[in-house]
């Protein structure tokens, strides 16, 4: 009896070890998700991955990504790296890549056929670098969303607003009612990206692609742009009174009915959930802010520094496969409030807001977020300028207009 | 005369008098060479080139000076370090003075005083700036207490006021450093001569005076090194920013530290971090050299 179980156990080693783990192998793997929801979805990750033979060795690192970054960078570029590691695809590891730190997943991306299950296709692009593949993207977000709290608009005695303009156009009455109309959370990147979203919804997706993707200073200091500075004008007003930094500060806001919406990425979903409130319901969401009916596709992915140890490499690209498995994407992704990166996968449990997102993504009208077109450097500017915009009222519409004109022309 | 013949003759060279000492002293001349020295000549030199996430020698002559000094959150940061700087010296030196020479009248519980006044420099900058960020914030500090005593219309909300957020970080870092200085000014009175007091005591001198015109003088070593110490905080002023404001609200409360760090590390820009942070080692050097030259020079 003993004997055949053995046997067995060695037929299944066998097995597993030309799936590409005799052994189990440590594989640390860092990333920023630390809240609740987040760290449930890791928890998904290293558990498929742990199903490999392998182990997983979590290295969270908490504090958001700005804080992360920093420390991934410098441990790579240190010669101390980690197995595998969380960015949000797009341009923040381009400079590792280029100094041959990260490791060509090409073959592996052959070999599973990513170019065919990846959905949007621009994913994978945002991965590739010269031609060669270096991240598995895992989710996507879009930043392009705003959450309006039905209650606010109830107590203010005027109708949910259907987009932006009505929204503007209700924003009195909200104040009347003692109702800050729009929540922006404190910190850089809400404002900047609050902007993004509204140049991608008043001045449509042309517009937004000439300011980010060709770069076309004069462009952003003319006339079509100066609707969105007068767009952003009316955010700034409305948002006057927030006095919260975090953004899930803010979302607690429109979740609690002080404020009457907040416009931020589909994560912000995670906290309506957590609140046991119900889309449709309890709360609406506006994609492309109820005027534009492209999402942008952001999100996070794993690369992979270069390492000398066999066995560990063995392992990265164990990872890599079970990053993209059908399972593990639906675990993590439900887990997380994302999507999915594959389009052959079901989400039945995908609610009311997912489930426009998951529309506007299967019509395929998707573009590239600012975290794919532009450096670090030029994000880095922009945020700097939206901040002082957002908390400075007398820094006039033309005054930011020309400074974002003179960052868009230096960008790179 | 005989004995200084021999014993010139003993010492034939000056390299090798104290010869172990010397030798356990190397480590230490390295490290500040190579560190110190060797570090600040590496990042002038990369301040002159293009370097993003890596260091890489790719000269483009003045563009990052001349972009830094383009950019209105480094010159708000330049700004914020005069403002926060020239006060936090003028109040730390004053405070720490006075109180000092309040725990120096003999009075009872010194001990007590002196622990508490001490006590906030025990907490870090970041536990201060948070508790700090409590205190002042409008909802739940200084002015909803006010407001709950009856003062309906009283407003004291610096952190969230663009025009006075840099005086909020400057009341954070005076309750943290003046028990500090005060221990040291403490330390100096007690170190001058009670027959000093005495013979001001005769000639009918008042206290004040006492203090001002003859104990300020004699204590010129003390105040010097409580000096660095100040201006040296005051230059690197950082953690206190970050976890009090983040720098609010928008570029408010931004410092020079903070930009450096920003665009070394978030925005993967050396060579900017890199031009940012000569421009703080020139301008402290602008200082100190002509101060160090008076000081130290003259003796010669």
């Amino acid at each position: 009896m003993r004997r055949i179980l053995t046997a067995a156990a060695l037929a299944a080693g066998t097995a597993l070890g030309f799936a590409g783990a005799a052994y189990a192998t440590d594989l640390e793997v860092t990333h920023w998700w630390t809240s609740g929801g987040e760290a449930a979805a890791v928890a998904e990750l290293a558990k498929a991955f742990d199903a490999t033979g392998n182990k997983w060795v979590d290295g969270a690192i908490a504090g958001s990504g700005g804080t992360a970054r920093p420390i991934m960078i410098s441990r790579i570029t240190g010669g101390d790296p980690m197995g595998a590691t969380q960015f949000n695809h797009g341009r923040q590891a381009e400079e590792l890549v280029q100094a041959g730190l990260m490791r060509d997943l090409t073959d592996i991306a052959t070999k599973g056929k990513w170019t065919e299950v990846v959905r949007p296709k621009g994913l994978l692009d945002s991965c590739t670098i010269d031609g060669k593949i270096y991240c598995v993207p895992v989710n996507i977000h879009s930043w392009q969303w705003l959450w309006l709290s039905n209650e606010a608009f109830a107590k203010a005695g005027v109708a949910v607003p259907k987009n932006w303009d009505e929204y503007v156009a209700a924003a009195p009455a909200l104040e009347k009612a003692g109702i800050v109309p729009l929540a922006v959370g404190g910190q850089p990147w809400q404002t900047s990206g609050a902007f993004d979203v509204l140049l991608l919804a008043v001045g449509g997706t042309d517009a937004f692609l000439k300011v980010y993707k060709d770069k076309d200073g004069e462009f952003a200091g003319g006339a079509e742009i100066a609707k969105v500075f007068k767009a952003a004008d009316d955010a700034r007003k409305m948002s006057k009174g927030t006095n919260v930094q975090d953004w899930n500060q803010a979302t607690n806001m429109v979740i609690t009915g002080k404020a009457g919406g907040q416009i931020m990425g589909d994560w912000a979903q995670g906290e309506f959930q957590v609140a046991g409130k119900v889309a449709g319901k309890d709360y609406t969401c506006l994609p492309g802010l109820g005027m534009s009916n492209a999402l942008a596709t952001g999100g996070d992915a794993f690369y992979f520094p270069l390492l000398k140890d066999a066995e560990k490499a063995k392992a990265q690209e164990v990872l890599a496969e079970t990053l993209l498995d059908p399972k593990t994407q639906v675990a993590f992704n439900l887990k997380k409030g994302s999507l999915p990166v594959r389009g052959d996968v079901d989400l039945n449990s995908a609610n009311d807001c997912m489930k426009k997102g998951l529309d506007i993504l299967a019509k395929g009208t998707v573009i590239p977020w600012t975290d794919q077109l532009l450096s670090q450097d030029t994000q880095k500017q922009k945020e700097d300028l939206f901040s002082e915009f957002f908390a400075k009222p007398d820094l006039t519409v033309e005054d930011a207009q020309k400074r974002f004109a003179d960052i868009v022309s230096s960008a790179d | 005369m005989a004995s200084t013949m021999s014993s010139a003759a003993k010492r034939p060279s000056r390299l090798f008098r104290n010869l172990s000492a010397k030798i356990a002293s190397v480590p230490m001349i390295l490290t500040a060479l190579v560190v110190f020295v060797g570090g600040t000549l590496w990042t002038v030199l990369y301040s002159f080139t293009n370097s993003r996430l890596l260091p890489r020698l790719k000269f483009v002559g003045l563009d990052q000076y001349e972009r830094l000094w383009a950019t209105p959150r480094w010159l708000v940061s330049i700004e914020n370090l005069a403002i926060y700087g020239v006060l936090s010296l003028i109040f730390s030196l004053v405070i720490g003075f006075v109180l000092a020479a309040l725990l120096d009248q003999k009075i009872r519980f010194e001990d007590t005083f002196r622990t508490i006044f001490l006590y906030p420099f025990a907490l870090s900058f970041v536990v201060t700036g948070v508790v700090w960020q409590w205190l002042l914030n409008p909802d739940f500090g200084v002015q909803a207490v006010v407001r709950s005593l009856g003062w309906e219309s009283f407003a004291f909300d610096p952190l969230y006021n663009s025009s006075i957020v840099i005086y909020g970080v400057l009341i954070a870092a005076l309750w943290q450093g003046t028990g500090f200085v005060m221990c040291l000014m403490l330390a100096g009175l007690r170190g001058i001569d009670e027959d000093i007091w005495k013979a001001a005591r005769v000639d009918g001198i008042p206290a004040w005076r006492t203090y001002l015109f003859i104990v300020l003088p004699m204590m010129r070593p003390v105040l010097i090194t409580t000096l660095v110490i100040i201006a040296a905080g005051i230059v690197k002023v950082y953690d206190l920013v970050v976890a009090q404001t983040s720098g609010g609200p928008g570029i408010a409360s931004e410092v020079p530290a903070k930009y450096v760090y920003d665009y070394m590390f978030f925005a993967q820009n050396l060579g900017q971090g890199f031009a940012a942070s000569t421009m703080m080692l020139l301008s402290v050097a602008i200082i100190i050299v002509p101060w160090a030259y008076l000081e130290f020079g003259r003796r010669r």
